[in-house]
């Protein structure tokens, strides 16, 4: 492009990410509550917490009743998934797959009496997570965009390092009491480059997580496109066995959860049955993660007709392969202890943080004169800041109200719990188009402080098990409580600085001035054209 | 759409002022071709490049495969930014077409020793 090669990267690094920018910010926000999914989905199924976690040698004979409901229910399914009771998720996770394209079907029995759980209908976290990277799409389409996302956020991310000749310094620079956007753009700055060793191992390692589907095209020229004969010489997978056609009864599987359960000591998690009552009919059983960074679960495939083992997977990875796991391990944060859980999820925070800043300053750069009417494409992307950067996290604080507001026994819930959440957001996504720029942050950032301070309520009346409520209750209510006070407090102090930062009329006027000084010079950055260079940036 | 004096690349001499509809549309069709060229060019070649390399990377095949997947997505990365960096779209165009061809020539050649 025309100018220097840095020029031409600020150019590309504002584009591409204003384009992607409120989309990436959904992800970010939905992948960092993502590294505490199973607290969410536990504290959004409160009912948990009264039953009683199933001792391991009562697994098998739960297995069986799992089996037991797949077969009359799911006969026709080509794989049964079974997630087995965990100390934190103690039911039976059934799930099953029919023929692609199908909606899946999935249920929670009772391990102790094999009829379906009468926990409430809710996806939990898992609603999240998925949404982190399928963004409640069809998952093909989903999949694609948010790989499209990913790969733009990268080309974001080098471009944005190439703008920064002086990242060393800039990374201590923070001039809180100049011109509002060099704050913006300084707190865009320090929250790229104080975690930008995290932002590009989660876009990378994100991008790897699925990078067989993306670019499937090695798999193609060496395996002629059998991505299943890749994973097993990979050593991912244990060895598929395609159906026989020919009918033949499944063993019993308690005793294989015991053979199983006897040959490894990490916890059993799930088991896999592959073309169940075929004569070819596989039983994977899939065990927890050992310690490690890699993101690799022990396998031992079981003969489904006669019982006998065929195939254990523990580790032994080549070196690429291993890379691989090591990524999507990274990239999960599975190894993770709770202080290293909440720096990532703190190095999650300063991404969003990171976009957000970065789509205000785009709205900030171009700023009308005095007297001039603000052009279309403005207002368009102020308006989508104040509905994204407010209006996902009171969609997230309105998904966990309904959670705890809706009746129990609601038909449908699960659904309804999401519509809430869309519900909200594009509420809160309209109302931005039709009130004032600064009223609409204030509102839309206190708003969201006072749907936080709702959850909490809400969680503190309807949960008799409450730790406030009853001495000795699940302490994990309480943490989740104090988080959100935690976010309530940053939303209301956020929605006081705006509010306050309007207050002083002379001083806004000042700005303008201030502002109209400087501008007229193509470049902006001729307001100080020794410092800094930001042609387009700003 | 954008307000005065906001186009890309502000190049000295260049301004909106002086010739603005012709230059103007000049450079939102160069920057339209870039970003067809950077996503369709930069895809292309990091899929033929992943291709090639599963192909003849001196590994077990499925390593190959693996290490060639685990790189792709940077050599997209890297055309992407080269694409937008280069001083004229035609000659971005005429590296990456020339990096496909190369890269489709060598794959059609190691495709060819592998498969009757």
């Amino acid at each position: 492009m025309k100018g220097s090669f840095r020029q031409s990267m600020a150019w590309l690094h504002t584009w591409s990410g204003l384009i992607v920018g409120w989309v990436l910010f959904s992800i970010f926000v939905t992948g960092t509550a993502s590294y505490y999914r199973p607290d969410i989905s536990r504290w959004m199924r409160p009912e948990f917490t009264r039953v009683e976690p199933v001792e391991a040698p009562a697994l098998g004979a739960a297995a069986e009743r799992a089996v037991a409901y797949l077969g009359t229910h799911a006969a026709q399914a080509r794989t049964w998934f079974i997630g087995l009771p965990q100390p934190d998720k103690p039911v039976l996770d059934l799930f099953w797959r029919t023929r692609p394209g199908a909606p899946p079907g999935h249920v929670l029995l009772d391990p102790r009496t094999g009829t379906e759980s009468s926990v409430r209908d809710t996806q939990g976290g898992d609603f999240l997570y998925r949404f982190h990277f399928e963004l409640h799409m069809p998952p093909l389409w989903g999949r694609w965009v948010v790989g499209i996302c990913a790969m733009i956020m990268l080309v974001a991310l080098i471009s944005g390092i190439v703008t920064h000749k002086r990242i060393f310094a800039d990374f201590f620079t923070f001039r809180r009491g100049k011109a509002p956007r060099r704050s913006w753009l300084d707190a865009h700055n320090v929250t790229g480059v104080l975690a930008l060793p995290f932002h590009l191992m989660i876009t990378y390692t994100g991008i790897i997580t699925l990078a067989t589907f993306y670019m499937p095209w090695g798999v193609t020229a060496a395996y002629k496109g059998n991505a299943q004969a890749f994973f097993t010489e990979a050593s991912w997978i244990t060895t598929p066995r395609p159906p026989a056609k020919q009918a033949a009864p499944l063993a019993p599987i308690g005793p294989m959860v015991e053979q199983a359960r006897a040959a490894r000591s990490e916890p059993l998690e799930r088991l896999m049955i592959v073309n169940p009552g075929d004569a070819n009919a596989t039983v994977v059983a899939v065990f927890e993660e050992p310690h490690g960074l890699s993101h690799e679960h022990p396998q031992i495939a079981f003969d489904g007709v006669s019982g006998a083992i065929l195939e254990v997977r523990d580790g032994g990875l080549k070196p690429a392969a291993k890379t691989f796991t090591v990524m999507t391990g990274l990239h999960e944060g599975h190894f993770a202890g709770t202080m290293l859980r909440l720096l990532f999820f703190l190095c999650g925070i300063m991404g969003c943080a990171m976009i957000a800043t970065g789509v205000v300053l785009w709205s900030l750069a171009r700023l009308p004169k005095a007297g001039e009417r603000p052009f279309l494409g403005l207002r368009l992307v102020q308006a989508l800041n104040v509905g994204s950067i407010a209006g996902l996290p009171a969609a997230v604080a309105v998904y966990f109200l309904a959670n705890r507001l809706l009746p129990v026994d609601l038909a449908g819930r699960e659904e309804w719990e999401i519509r809430a959440f869309f519900g909200a957001w594009i509420v809160a996504a309209l109302v931005p188009l039709a009130r004032p720029q600064r009223r609409a942050w204030c509102e839309g950032l206190a708003a969201v402080s006072v749907l936080c301070l709702a959850v909490v309520a809400a969680d503190i009346l309807t949960i008799p098990d409450h730790p406030l409520r009853r001495a000795g209750g699940d302490p994990l209510f309480a943490w989740f409580d104090g988080a959100m006070l935690l976010l309530a407090g940053l939303f209301a102090l956020a929605a006081r600085k705006v509010l306050r930062y309007e207050a002083p009329k002379k001083a806004h006027k000042n700005e303008h001035e201030r502002d109209r000084a400087a501008k007229p010079a193509p470049v902006p950055a001729a307001a100080q054209p020794a410092r800094r260079p930001e042609p387009t940036h700003a | 759409m954008a307000a005065g004096g906001r186009t890309p690349g502000k190049g000295p001499g260049k301004g909106p002022g002086k010739e603005p509809g012709r230059s103007r549309a000049l450079e939102r069709a160069g920057v339209a071709g870039r970003v067809v060229l950077a996503a369709g060019g930069g895809y292309g070649v990091a899929a033929l490049a992943t291709a090639l390399l599963s192909l003849t990377l001196p590994m077990a095949r499925s390593e190959a495969v693996a290490t060639a997947t685990l790189l792709s997505f940077a050599v997209m990365a890297g055309i992407v930014v080269l694409v937008f960096a280069t001083r004229t779209a035609l000659r971005a165009l005429l590296i990456v077409a020339g990096t496909a061809l190369v890269l489709g020539a060598l794959l059609w050649l190691a495709m060819g020793g592998s498969a009757p």
